[in-house]
């Protein structure tokens, strides 16, 4: 049964995918014999936040995972079909994941800092990637990421302590920090807020907002009144498939689809 | 309230909880107890050997036996002038036999020192013979036998002149193997371990953390990395002997590498510790949370910068530990290299990894074997060093494991 109606794809894509910032078409997942995507196509546009939301084990972590080629670890996983960044295939063979993965950074469920202090955390990016000429270029680099991470005031007279010695939610901000100082394109966060208290939500959601200014971001969430908040646009997944995706407001107050309105009214989910 | 039935329960749940505690203390005890009792006896049998029986006698340097280097005759000519009522050939090679026969060299060296002695008299204290060191401290009685009585007598009539002593049996940590237990020492036998143990850890530690890392984090889960997988855990509880008969095969059969060399005993080590090792590794590197790899990957780092950025370093402490323990392990080991010929009678100290040589444990094997009194309370003692070896590389792998211990 094909859930997504043709109107409901219409919103997903653009007529001209190369408006897209990440364009995906018919996108089939397989782990082993499951079927765990299933011809999902959608346009994630410049500049803006986008929320994946469904209930739990519908793919869109699955989706979102593969924007990044983060599946590529996973050996049992395949992925069909076709996902363009900035109008150029990553799934071609002559495309490095390691480069991919520069422009396109992840922030993930659980606060993941490395155990380094706080500065090495954000600089190790930068590092590996030769993104600094100097001490001091990376220094700036850091406390630069810091700042748009919302993070600087609370650590910049500790930099030099473990970075798994902050509070939840701080850690979360050093994920995010660590993530922009690669200087990546797309951000993909994922559900980066279950593990948090809803103070150290409501920053990260702040930030969130802040970050649509330079990078397009796409987030998984479990809570439909974070993706009301923080984004502009909202993909409704389930059971595999992309059933509904449209702008924020639209999709929360008039859903095109059946099953999305028995989501977001909490009917099942 | 808490009702009547729910009260019987609650006390036989709280029972049951004591009984356990009661079990693990009394199983800790009997273990503990086994240790004291192991630790004592091994103690109390083994700590005489650290001193040395030694008798002071008047030697004098004459020139004539000097020159033709018989420091040997210097010795029979001071113990005859101390006992000069011995004259038959008989009597005078039993009392000789109260001094050891390599108390001679005590008088080269001093004459190699300061040939200034020459010619001069000097109370030495000699080497006793081993015979004279057990009944001096008590292992054996003076009519057990194994003296003469006349060789009691004249001890005797030495301690009553005060010139038996007890001295610090430098000669126990210097001296390579020998027939005549005052002049055994265990020197060679460390040295040949040290040397062993150099070869197994420059040899295991790379080839088995490159091992686990490459079967851990790069190698596709398939049936073939499975099997090598099974034959790694199998390979860990083949017996060692087995291990001994690969290495006289391969090592000294087909590649002709020289007999009872430390190399070889070392090589046929690290066969017996790579198992062992490379286990412990790939527990190590498993322990490190996925959720660090991921970070890293979706920074873009490549496989190989994730694994020595973040996964070994984070897996050092499991791995340290692992390679320490398995080392320990190997230095501990005898069978598999009784096969490549390390049970040799060896007196001289090896001076370098092809030199023929023994190890503690092959040591303590050689002299557990020799009838001599004086051996057992020497295999305790070497015992004893052995112990102390293992002890100190357990407290490297803690003090390592501290060191290099995160936590996140």
């Amino acid at each position: 049964m094909n859930v997504a109606s043709k109107p409901a794809l219409d919103q997903a894509t653009l007529d001209d995918r190369r408006l897209a910032k990440v364009s995906a078409r018919d996108v089939d997942v397989f782990y082993g014999a499951k079927q765990a995507l299933k011809s999902v196509s959608i346009d994630i546009r410049p500049n803006e936040v986008t929320a994946l939301i469904g209930p739990s084990g519908c793919g869109k972590s699955t989706f979102l995972r593969c924007l990044n080629r983060m599946n590529d670890l996973i050996e049992s996983c395949r992925v069909a079909g076709s996902i363009w960044l900035d109008g150029e295939d990553i799934y071609t063979s002559g495309l490095d994941p390691v480069q991919l993965r520069a422009r396109v950074g992840m922030v993930f469920q659980k606060p993941n800092p490395f155990p380094k202090t706080i500065y090495d955390n954000v600089a190790y990016g930068p590092r590996i990637h030769g993104l600094a000429r100097s001490r001091a270029e990376l220094d700036e680099i850091v406390m630069t990421s810091l700042e748009k991470a919302g993070l600087i005031d609370e650590v910049k007279d500790r930099l030099q302590e473990q970075g798994t010695g902050l509070s939840g939610g701080q850690q979360q901000r050093l994920c995010i920090a660590r993530a922009i100082a690669v200087s990546p394109e797309v951000i993909l966060m994922d559900e980066p807020c279950s593990a948090l208290d809803p103070i150290a939500t409501a920053k990260v959601e702040e930030l969130i907002d802040e970050l649509r200014q330079r990078f397009t971001i796409v987030i998984v969430t479990h809570s439909m009144q974070q993706a009301a908040r923080v984004s502009q646009r909202t993909g409704f997944f389930h059971l595999g498939e992309l059933v509904e995706c449209g702008e924020t407001e639209q999709i929360f107050t008039n859903p095109r689809h059946k099953l999305t309105q028995g989501y977001i009214t909490g009917r099942f989910g | 309230m808490i009702d009547e039935r729910t009260a019987r329960r609650l006390a036989r749940r709280h029972a049951a909880e004591r009984r356990f505690k009661l079990y693990g203390m009394a199983s800790v005890a009997v273990a503990l107890a086994f240790l004291v009792a192991l630790l004592v006896t091994i103690v109390g049998k083994g700590y005489t050997a650290f001193a040395q029986t030694g008798i002071a006698v008047e030697v004098s340097f004459d020139a004539g036996p000097v020159k033709e280097g018989d420091f040997a005759g210097l010795v029979k000519s001071a113990l005859a002038a101390r006992f000069p009522e011995v004259t038959a050939r008989n009597d005078k090679r039993e009392l000789f036999g109260l001094i050891s026969s390599g108390a001679d060299r005590v008088l080269r060296d001093m004459v190699q020192d300061d040939p200034g002695l020459i010619g001069q008299r000097r109370v030495v204290t000699l080497l006793a013979s081993d015979d004279v060191d057990m009944v001096f401290k008590g292992h054996v009685t003076a009519e057990s036998g194994r003296l003469t009585a006349r060789q009691a007598e004249w001890l005797a009539s030495l301690r009553q002149t005060g010139a038996v002593s007890l001295g610090f049996n430098t000669t126990f940590f210097t001296a390579g193997d020998s027939r005549e237990p005052e002049l055994a020492g265990v020197g060679g036998a460390v040295v040949g371990s040290l040397f062993a143990m150099v070869v197994t850890l420059c040899l295991a530690f790379p080839l088995g953390v490159s091992t686990a890392v490459y079967l851990e984090e790069f190698a596709p889960k398939n049936r073939w990395t499975e099997l090598i997988e099974v034959n790694i855990n199998n390979l860990a509880a083949v017996p060692s002997i087995v291990f001994g008969l690969l290495g006289l095969a391969l090592f000294l059969n087909f590649l002709n590498m020289p007999r009872s060399a430390p190399l070889v005993g070392g090589l046929v080590l690290t066969l017996m510790s790579l198992p062992v090792i490379i286990i412990a590794s790939r527990a190590a590197l498993k322990a490190v949370p996925p959720s660090i790899r991921e970070a890293a990957r979706g920074l873009g780092a490549s496989r190989l910068q994730v694994v020595t950025h973040h996964v070994l370093p984070l897996a050092m402490p499991g791995i340290l530990t692992g390679t320490i323990i398995a080392t320990a392990h190997a230095i501990g080991e005898t069978a598999p290299l009784l096969m490549i010929g390390m049970v040799a009678f060896i007196v001289d100290i090896p001076a370098g990894f092809l030199d023929p040589a023994t190890v503690l444990p092959v040591q303590v094997y050689l002299w557990a074997d020799s009838p001599e009194r004086a051996f057992v309370e020497r295999t305790s003692a070497a015992i004893m060093i052995l112990l102390a070896f293992l002890a100190v590389m357990n407290l490297l792998a803690i003090v390592l494991r501290k060191k290099f211990e995160r936590r996140w």
